[in-house]
């Protein structure tokens, strides 16, 4: 008998359910790590699971499924590239990591990302820091360079609270 | 309609009252930064879970 055995339904149609599953399989397997709710990330695993299977599978047959489930065929390149890589693992390919909760619904949030992807995370994450931190020199530097301009010019425009300040003194 | 027969009294209310409150989360202690946090988290303090995995990005400041 299949007593509780129900799954999940996410407070949506059919339809509605399945685009949510789809958008989130093709995004965890283009981006190998992201943050959603726990019952989202136990809802997509064993869609993700099937989707590396075709892939460790290989065949045309299996990549002209995996091209009718998942979103773009971008995703399906990466699904080839990354299915190799858990060749000697029967199932188990992600990591459900509870990370705290939303504002507003209170709901769990959690990471998920596929097993063996630590490395691409950190180097993504590494860049994520590195062009933050260009951003914010940048930003700095044009703050700097405007509070300048306004004290060349003196006095008469009355456009920053701080620059009206210091001319007065 | 039915209709109490007697008065409630406060004893009773107090009574049926006594075991409605909330009971405090079971903490555990997170092994990188000995910060108290749910079990089974990942730390909301340094980010880290199971040995050397950082979550959340710590915010420096």
């Amino acid at each position: 008998m299949r007593h509780l055995k129900a799954g999940w339904k996410l407070g949506r149609n059919t339809a509605h359910r399945r685009a949510l599953l789809r958008n989130l399989v093709t995004s965890l397997l283009v981006e190998e790590r992201i943050e959603t709710t726990v019952a989202k990330a136990k809802a997509m695993r064993p869609h993700v699971e099937k989707m590396i299977t075709l892939g460790k599978r290989g065949d045309l047959w299996a990549r002209r499924q995996a091209g009718a489930f998942l979103m773009t065929q971008d995703a399906v390149r990466k699904l080839w590239e990354i299915a190799p890589r858990f060749g000697d693992r029967e199932g188990g390919y992600l990591r459900i990591v509870r990370s705290g909760f939303q504002r507003g619904d209170g709901a769990e949030k959690a990471f998920v990302e596929l097993v063996g992807s630590e490395k691409v995370i950190q180097e993504k994450r590494e860049k994520r820091a590195e062009t933050r931190a260009k951003k914010a020199e940048a930003t700095r530097k044009a703050m700097e360079e405007e509070a300048k301009q306004a004290q060349a010019e003196g006095g008469e425009e009355p456009a920053g609270g701080e620059g009206g300040g210091e001319t007065k003194e | 309609m039915a209709n109490p027969k007697r008065r409630h009294s406060q004893a009773r209310t107090s009574k049926r009252r006594a075991h409605d409150h909330l009971t405090p989360h079971s903490l555990s202690e997170c092994p990188n930064c000995h910060e108290r946090k749910m079990p089974h988290r990942a730390c909301p303090k340094c980010g880290y879970y199971k040995g050397r995995e950082v979550l959340a990005v710590e915010t420096e400041k």
